[in-house]
């Protein structure tokens, strides 16, 4: 067990790249929902992933983390240089991938108090993160996520990924459905948080390009990355004429799956 | 022959309403022979069986204590703080020495509702009477164990609770048994008496063994303003239970709410309800239940809300989580309103841990085993029933311990 833990952490020291997919094809209920992504994020990178609703960025991040209901079809995940496509969930998160999910369930009775100090058991250290987010410390005794507002969810997704720490940080949709107020919070902490880590985040408009400074992004289009390039040229783009860009691109007609 | 005993007599034989029918001559009428002595000199494994169901061996943190064995009461103190604010006693003795307390008797549950309260008259074992003085606020609980030390003994007990004006308390009764007692029936009567103004929190725990057979029956009375609240937990696993307890909101303003844990496991056969009837202006009602079912448990989880005034409100919620194919919930909750203005709620939810829920909480590390034991460590909250701080703590430990042993 030594001996291979050891070989592990080798590979990933010499592995330019902390998260490589390769050709992933995954289906859902016999569904292809992914089709062939390649994604390279290397180290200390911060990449960013748009796309239009339903072109499957949330599902690369449930197959990321190994949700039994994403089958990966062909493929595979490459993290730290080691192929955890078959690793459980749990496995994964401890070799260091922390989520940020866009719509948590709520669990009665698991307090959202319970798992932060499970995940950072130092009081002190917790109750700094708190004031970070600005969270008020009796919010630890709710039940997680239930009657969560909008903006409460992303903040108790940040500070869950804070206390959580990991080298890949994951953020689906931090900036979705926040003020403005919150949003300057939120964009504040990502930015100190992504110092010296790796990162991929999904954003719609981009909102949170604001705060952190990216230097790849990806457009997500009918389940393949049909694009990467600069952020804020990619943003723009969308920005002025919508995914229709992305449609026009010769480029992306080529990848694009025909389901 | 009192009439009451004629009534027993002739309901002797009557199945109850709900639940498996018992042969109760298959048990047996021989209990050991206790003597009295404080508690912390009763034998270890007793003191530890107890502590399981809420009672503890040292006095100071309780206001006053009655224990009783088998037939026999072993132990019945108030501390010296509480003396003349409260009173602890075996019925029987209460009976002795207060004439009016005949008026308590069989006066919320009748003695012919079936033949488990006639039992309890016909061959009665002593139980306790336990009274909060006019106004005095009792801030420690008191508590009761009724505890069961001979292999398929039939233990028939009948308390009574009486809240004079203005009083608060809270009580804890567990009723256990020995860990060589595999066999056996518990009938415990209780009746209630919350008067103006007055505030009862009744805890009850229930520890039986696989073979045991147990039917509470219990009864409420809430006059103006009065606040009844009862708290039900069975974890462990036993042949038959069945128990539909009621309150009656007679008062003005008057409140009853009942809060109930079911763990149901091994072949379980679960029977629980509560009824509160709401019969006065302004009173309010609420049953929560949490059920859990693994193994082949059968539970049924009732709730009956009558409202029989304007101005009444009530609501009654009951989940249920399902942790086997081989076990069944079956929940029944039933409104019922005699009287315009009487505005009854019901949400009743049986299903399996979510796998999201699972997945969700496996991407913070848990494994899913430990995923599981928190969703349903969580499903068990006792901070829902809005229970004293303390009170909430105790019971949220006996919960911890019993999840962590079963998952």
């Amino acid at each position: 067990m030594v001996i291979a833990s050891q070989k592990i952490e080798e590979v990933s020291f010499l592995t330019k790249n902390i998260l490589d997919v390769q050709d992933l094809s995954v289906e859902v209920s016999g569904k292809r929902i992914l089709n062939n992504v390649n994604l390279q994020i290397p180290r200390g990178e911060v990449h960013i992933l748009f796309g239009p609703n339903g072109s499957g960025k949330s599902s690369l991040i449930m197959t990321l983390l190994g949700f039994p209901a994403y089958k990966v079809v062909s493929g595979r995940i490459m993290f730290k240089g080691r192929d955890i496509t078959d690793l459980p969930t749990d496995e994964r998160v401890k070799m260091g991938i922390s989520v940020a999910f866009q719509n948590p369930p709520a669990i009665r009775g698991v307090k959202l108090g319970g798992i932060l100090r499970y995940l950072l058991p130092n009081e002190e250290k917790l109750n700094d993160l708190l004031a970070r987010v600005n969270f008020p410390p009796d919010f630890l005794n709710r039940d997680i996520n239930l009657g969560f507002s909008g903006g409460e969810i992303k903040k108790s997704e940040i500070l869950q990924v804070l206390a959580q720490g990991g080298d890949l940080i994951v953020l689906d949709e931090p900036d979705s459905g926040v003020d403005v107020e919150n949003l300057r919070v939120l964009g504040t902490v990502i930015n100190e948080m992504l110092r010296d880590r790796s990162a991929l985040i999904i954003t719609h408009l981009g909102v949170i390009l604001q705060y952190i400074d990216a230097d790849m992004a990806h457009v997500m289009m009918d389940g393949s990355i049909v694009c990467s390039g600069s952020p804020l040229k990619i943003l723009g783009q969308i920005l002025n004429e919508g995914y229709r860009w992305c449609e026009k691109c010769q480029r992306a007609k080529t990848l694009r799956c025909e389901l | 022959m009192s009439a009451s005993k004629d009534a027993a007599l002739r309901a002797i034989n009557k199945p109850a309403a709900l639940g498996p029918d018992l042969d109760i001559s298959q048990y047996s009428r021989q209990p050991k022979n206790w003597e009295p002595c404080p508690i912390s000199s009763l034998p270890e494994d007793i003191i530890r069986r107890a502590l399981e169901v809420g009672v503890l061996p040292e006095q100071e943190s309780r206001s006053a204590t009655f224990f009783q064995i088998d037939h026999s009461v072993i132990f019945e103190a108030v501390q010296e703080v509480f003396e003349g604010k409260i009173e602890i006693m075996s019925a029987k003795e209460a009976l002795e020495k207060y004439d009016w307390l005949k008026d308590y008797w069989w006066k919320v549950i009748s003695v012919d509702t079936d033949k488990y309260t006639a039992l309890a008259e016909l061959a009665w074992d002593q139980g306790y009477f336990i009274r909060i003085l006019e106004d005095q606020k009792v801030t420690i609980p008191l508590q009761a164990c009724l505890f069961i030390s001979t292999d398929n003994l039939n233990q028939n007990v009948h308390n009574i609770v009486i809240a004079e004006p203005g009083s608060e308390a809270q009580i804890i009764t567990g009723c256990t048994l020995h860990s060589s007692v595999q066999r056996g029936l518990h009938v415990g009567i209780t009746e209630f008496y919350v008067k103006e103004d007055a505030k009862i929190t009744f805890t009850m725990i229930h520890n039986w063994a696989q073979k045991f057979d147990s039917r509470p029956r219990s009864g409420a009375i809430i006059e103006d303003n009065g606040v009844f609240v009862s708290n039900y937990m069975c974890f462990k696993p036993l042949k038959s239970l069945q128990m539909y307890p009621v309150a009656y909101c007679r008062g003005v303003n008057s409140r009853a709410r009942f809060n109930t844990i079911i763990y149901g496991t091994g072949n379980s056969y679960i029977d629980v309800g509560s009824k509160i009837v709401l019969q006065n202006e302004g009173c309010r009602g609420e049953i929560i239940s949490r059920v859990i079912a693994t193994d082949k448990a059968q539970v049924y989880a009732r709730g009956f809300l009558q409202g029989e005034h304007s101005n009444t409100k009530a609501h009654l919620e009951c989940r249920g989580l399902l942790l086997s194919d081989e076990a069944t919930i079956h929940a029944i909750p039933e409104l019922m309103a005699k009287a315009q203005g009487a505005e009854l709620s019901h949400e009743a939810a049986v299903g399996k841990i979510a796998e999201e829920q699972i997945q969700y909480l496996m991407a913070r590390g848990f494994s899913r085993s430990e995923a599981e034991a928190l969703i349903v460590r969580g499903f068990m909250d006792v901070s829902i029933f809005g229970l004293p701080k303390d009170l909430e703590r105790e019971l949220q430990k006996i919960v911890d311990i019993t999840t962590e042993r079963a998952l």
